[in-house]
């Protein structure tokens, strides 16, 4: 049984190490950007100089001889799904057996005049990484278009080498679709008080070519014209699929697979950013280009696809039976710059008619606590944190548990996940529930794995 | 970099440069005067002051340590041929034991230490304190103008450009594995020398490294394997050699040639004078500059760590640790005429702990002396087990030690060149281990060597094993290539490969610690920076990734790993709950009915 995964990201390698666990099947990855694995969100502390790009690499070079999991390096232009036979673009043929689909996302185009220039990227790919490398000698300002994770990790990235960078924010604020109002404001403070020039509402026109062929300068939508000599396009990603037309498989704006992550076509499978569930669970996204879910595609796509291949038995979670791709509970994390942020279940732009809010906010403008719940039956519905950590499992066992918002309140501080000796502002947030609601509630439980523990061994809710 | 911090870098390196220059400033001129001071025993004064005179020495000026040295040494064999010589003939007086009377070469290297001191003459020796402020101070003052500015920066992680920077790059593996070797080889070498030529202890010492070599590449079958992860950059950085050989050539010259830097010495006179009421020792100006290096570094601690408390007090701990109980209270022991010890200083890192002398020296002191020994005992047997099962090693190795005082300041700036590969965990567990078992059993040699009256165990001289232990582990891998490889190897070589104390403490933790770091559920991305920053070589990493709780012998609980992850993962934490399963594989299962599990 030899099954071939194309794309070796998170989705794809999680998948093999899977496999591998699971079954003795042969196992290649294939991947035209790089010979190993790497930490595709880790792309800019190579830039900055925080690690180099070894040490993104999860895994020494030689595990995956070790484990059996053969690496090739190769650019697949073609699929010919009758005869299970996959074509590089030098000639080279790879049979399999089994096929998962895990080739990732490209960045998003709108047709603006001037994007196929040099010194235009987005920031995905290692090439990518090399291309912002090869342009920052001497560069006098770069310019970013779209005002969402990646860009303003491109902010920091540039301004880590001290390159003016104007941010250019189609929206009125930053991420606002995603990050309620305060917190959204918050992040632009923060960008601001970097020295980064933050134009919010504001689109990029075109890309002016100087003359050889090089971006020299943008225009914006309000005419005004910024000189630069790099400009990254960084207003979102879509799955990276265009070799696939017209071969076949079934295909929306990612390849379509069912919630055993099977595609229309016996024997292949998709995960990852690539991938569009055609029956998404209620509240998500068909598809949803996060680290973690590629992860959890991976494992769940390496499960079925050794089922499917006679392997019934060690670790898949219920015997002789397919594993639905199942996401859980949303969760996600970034870090803007020097701000952390961890959401948890589900933490809405703008609240919809039944949702209430708690927002505390640090004094300092760093650090914010909010919690949503359902303003009738009261249970809490998500976590929005920044610059606080708050632990997972906690979070998650009483959005599960649909736990009501003041026994959240009161046992707050088993879910702080701050270090040692930080200070705790659960009593705060309690505080202000107070004077919102009127009540007197008081702080039961503080920081602490062993609150932590005893809470989640409980069987049931607090 | 603003202006501030270009002039105070710039008052640095002058400092450094004059610091450097000092020892080639004085001259020095043999006396009557220096020679009392450095020669206590009468017949041998009497000797060497002749032999002196006869080879012409006394009175005349030499240019360098590197001339009057050797020229000394000359003389004091001349002395010792004459009362050798005298001693046969019977010309020795008759209420003289003759070992006292004659002169042991063992006796030269403290004799040319004092010598060559008390006969600098020239602009250090007459103004001690103008130096001690145009170089130490000078170099104080440039240190904190470069690290207060940085106070007014965001609070963050500062690791920008660390992999840029030509000090902080390290070491391609060619370049690594050749001071590595040419150190280790050096060391061995001249270890055949100390020990006057008895090439035992140093042919066993290289069997016992190439039996672990062998055990490493062939049995653990690392030779085939590149590893991908050794902190070593395809290009070197030039300013970290530099700074490595620097340190390297001071650890050298403290340990074995004091006398070439007796200008130094001379500079912390005054301050040893006022703390102690005596003049300073070399180790005076090691504990001084150690003490001193903490403390700038800690403020620059403060500086990078403006946003975690933990990193604030950590250092705070440090800072504390070492200028009370390292500096400040040994001096003043001394000043009292009371046995000067390191309260905090434990064995088996402090090795001379049941060294017959030290013993004697403790129980003869009276009250204060018996206390010291029942609290060094107490500390090994009772400290070290029950507060590492509550709080883990760090409690001691980033918070109290000394040798940690230094790694987490000095050193933090190089943390991120620890090895990481799977290959140095192996040498690390094979030579730390090895080092605790030799501590162990030289120290059992002493007790029975001293109990019994005897000298020798099973034919080994004790003496001998306790001089091997105190070159080859004590000054050789705890200063030269502890501190000296900062630059090199990051900042915990010895702690990590070495020191016998941090295996003990290890073992405990490893086995029977509340202690560990706790990995959040699902938010790890796998980026590395928690495995690049520790300082322990620990891939951390690899447990985050699969949500396991990090449980490592070797952890010293700096904390730092939790400090640099974007994502909010990591956390230091202590339970007793789960101690029996803390340490198992997969704790948390990615996907399941209910999403995020817990599965213990």
């Amino acid at each position: 049984m030899h099954v071939v995964i194309l794309g070796n990201g998170i989705a794809g390698i999680t998948a093999a190490r899977f496999i591998r666990k699971l079954s003795d099947h042969d196992v290649t990855v294939i991947s035209a950007e790089t010979d190993h694995f790497f930490s595709r969100t880790a792309l800019m502390y190579v830039y900055m100089g925080h690690m180099r790009y070894e040490d993104i690499k999860p895994y020494e070079d030689w595990f995956w001889k070790k484990n059996r999991i053969s690496l090739v390096r190769a650019y697949i232009e073609h699929i010919d799904f009758d005869k299970k036979m996959l074509y590089g673009n030098k000639g080279e043929k790879v049979a399999y057996d089994k096929l998962l689909l895990a080739t990732g996302s490209a960045p998003n185009k709108f047709g603006w005049p001037g994007q196929g220039l040099e010194g235009v990227s987005g920031l995905y790919s290692y090439q990518n990484l090399q291309n912002m490398e090869r342009f920052s000698d001497g560069l006098q300002r770069a310019v970013i278009v779209g005002g969402g994770l990646i860009g303003i990790e491109m902010a920091e990235m540039f301004h880590s080498r001290h390159i003016p960078v104007t941010f250019l924010v189609r929206e009125e604020s930053y991420w606002d679709m995603v990050l309620p109002p305060e917190e959204s404001e918050m992040v632009n403070r923060h960008i601001r008080e970097n020295g980064i020039d933050l134009r919010l509402s504001t689109e990029l026109k075109e890309i002016i070519d100087d003359g050889q062929g090089r971006a020299c300068a943008v225009i914006t939508n309000t005419g005004e014209r910024i000189d630069c000599g790099y400009v990254g396009l960084t207003a979102g990603v879509h799955p990276n699929i265009s070799f696939l037309k017209n071969s076949g498989l079934e295909m929306e704006k990612g390849i379509l697979a069912n919630e055993y992550l099977e595609t229309n076509i016996p024997d292949v499978y998709a995960a990852g950013d690539c991938m569009q569930q055609s029956n998404p669970r209620p509240g998500r996204r068909a598809i949803e280009a996060v680290w973690y879910t590629g992860r959890m595609a991976g494992e769940t796509a390496a499960y079925n696809i050794c089922l499917s291949s006679g392997i019934s038995t060690g670790n898949i979670p219920q015997d002789g039976q397919k594993v639905a791709y199942d996401p859980g509970i949303w969760f996600n994390s970034a870090k803007f710059m020097d701000i952390e942020y961890q959401v948890y279940g589900d933490v809405k732009a703008r609240p919809e008619e039944n949702e209430a809010a708690v927002y505390w906010e640090h004094p300092g403008g760093r650090k914010s606590i909010r919690l949503v719940y359902d303003r009738t039956k009261g249970h809490i519905l998500g976590f929005n944190l920044m610059g606080v950590r708050y632990r997972h499992e906690v979070c998650e066992k009483w959005i599960r548990e649909k736990t009501h918002i003041e026994t959240v309140l009161q046992n707050l501080g088993a879910a702080n996940f701050d270090p040692e000796f930080y200070e705790e502002y659960e009593e705060e947030v309690i505080r202000l529930y107070n004077r919102q609601s009127g009540k007197q509630l008081h702080l039961k439980k503080r920081r602490g794995l062993a609150e932590a523990l005893r809470f989640l061994r409980a069987s049931g809710s607090t | 970099m603003n202006t501030l911090q270009k002039t105070g870098l710039g008052l640095f390196i002058i400092a450094l440069l004059l610091f450097t220059a000092t020892l080639g400033l004085d001259n020095y001129r043999l006396s009557e005067e220096s020679l009392s001071a450095a020669v206590g025993n009468e017949y041998h004064l009497e000797a060497v002051t002749e032999a002196a005179r006869e080879s012409g020495m006394l009175g005349k000026e030499y240019g360098s340590s590197f001339a009057f040295v050797p020229a000394f040494k000359e003389v004091l064999k001349a002395a010792q041929q004459s009362l050798n010589e005298k001693a046969k003939e019977g010309e020795a007086p008759d209420d003289v034991s003759e070992w006292e009377y004659k002169m042991g070469s063992w006796l030269f290297k403290d004799y040319s230490f004092i010598a060559t001191k008390k006969s600098s003459v020239g602009p250090v020796a007459e103004n001690p304190l103008l130096f001690f402020f145009l170089t130490i101070g000078l170099g104080i003052v440039g240190g904190l103008l470069y690290i207060l500015p940085k106070f007014r920066a965001i609070p963050g992680i500062k690791h920008n450009h660390i992999f840029h920077r030509p000090m902080t790059r390290g070491l391609s593996l060619g370049w690594r594995g050749f001071f590595l070797g040419a150190t280790v080889t050096g060391l061995l070498l001249y270890g055949v020398f100390y020990m006057n030529e008895h090439y035992f202890w140093p042919a066993l010492t290289a069997v016992i490294a190439l039996i672990i070599i062998v055990l490493v590449f062939f049995f653990q079958k690392q030779a085939k394997r590149s590893p991908t992860r050794s902190a070593s950059p395809q290009v070197t950085g030039w300013l970290g050699i530099l700074a490595g050989v620097y340190l390297i050539g001071f650890y050298i010259l403290l340990y074995w040639a004091p006398q070439h830097i007796t200008s130094w010495i001379l500079m912390a006179d005054p301050l040893s004078q006022a703390l102690n009421g005596g003049e300073a020792s070399q180790w005076f100006l090691y504990g001084l500059l150690y003490t001193l290096v903490i403390l700038v570094m800690g403020v620059r601690m403060f500086a990078k760590y403006m946003h975690n408390r933990y990193q604030q007090v950590r250092t705070y701990s440090v800072m504390f640790f070492q200028l009370a109980f390292a500096f400040l209270i040994p001096e003043i022991l001394v000043r009292l005429n009371l046995p000067s010890m390191d309260l905090k200083n434990i064995w088996p890192l402090n090795y001379t702990f049941f060294f017959d002398w030290n013993i004697n020296n403790l129980i003869s002191s009276g009250a204060i002396g018996i206390f010291m020994l029942v609290w060094g005992i107490i500390l090994v047997i009772v400290a070290v087990p029950v507060i590492t099962y509550f709080f883990g090693k760090r409690w001691y190795c980033s918070w109290v030690c000394g040798c940690g005082g230094l790694a987490e300041t000095m050193g933090d700036p190089y943390r991120q060149l620890s090895d990481k590969s799977l290959r140095a965990w192996q040498f690390e567990r094979w030579i730390i281990h090895g080092v605790l078992v030799f501590a162990v059993v030289m120290t059992a040699m002493t007790l029975y060597t001293y109990f019994s009256g005897e000298r020798t165990v099973l034919g080994f001289s004790s003496n001998n094993v306790r001089t091997w232990y105190g070159f080859i582990i004590g000054s050789a891998f705890a200063g030269v290539v502890g501190t000296g490889f900062y630059p090199l190897m990051g900042n915990r070589v010895w702690c990590r490969f070495g020191c016998p104390l941090a295996a003990y403490l290890g073992l405990v933790q490893r086995f029977r610690s509340r202690f560990r770091i706790t990995t959040n559920g699902g938010q790890c991305i796998s980026c590395g920076n928690c495995s690049a920053y520790c300082e322990m070589g620990i891939d951390v990493r690899w447990y985050a990734q699969r949500g396991q709780d990090v449980v490592r012998a070797s952890c010293v609980g700096c904390g730092v790993c939790a400090a640099v992850c974007p994502r909010g993962v990591l956390r230091l934490e202590n339970s007793s709950m789960d101690v029996k399963e803390r340490a198992q594989a997969l704790r948390v299962l990615q996907v399941s009915k209910e999403g995020v599990e817990l599965m213990n």
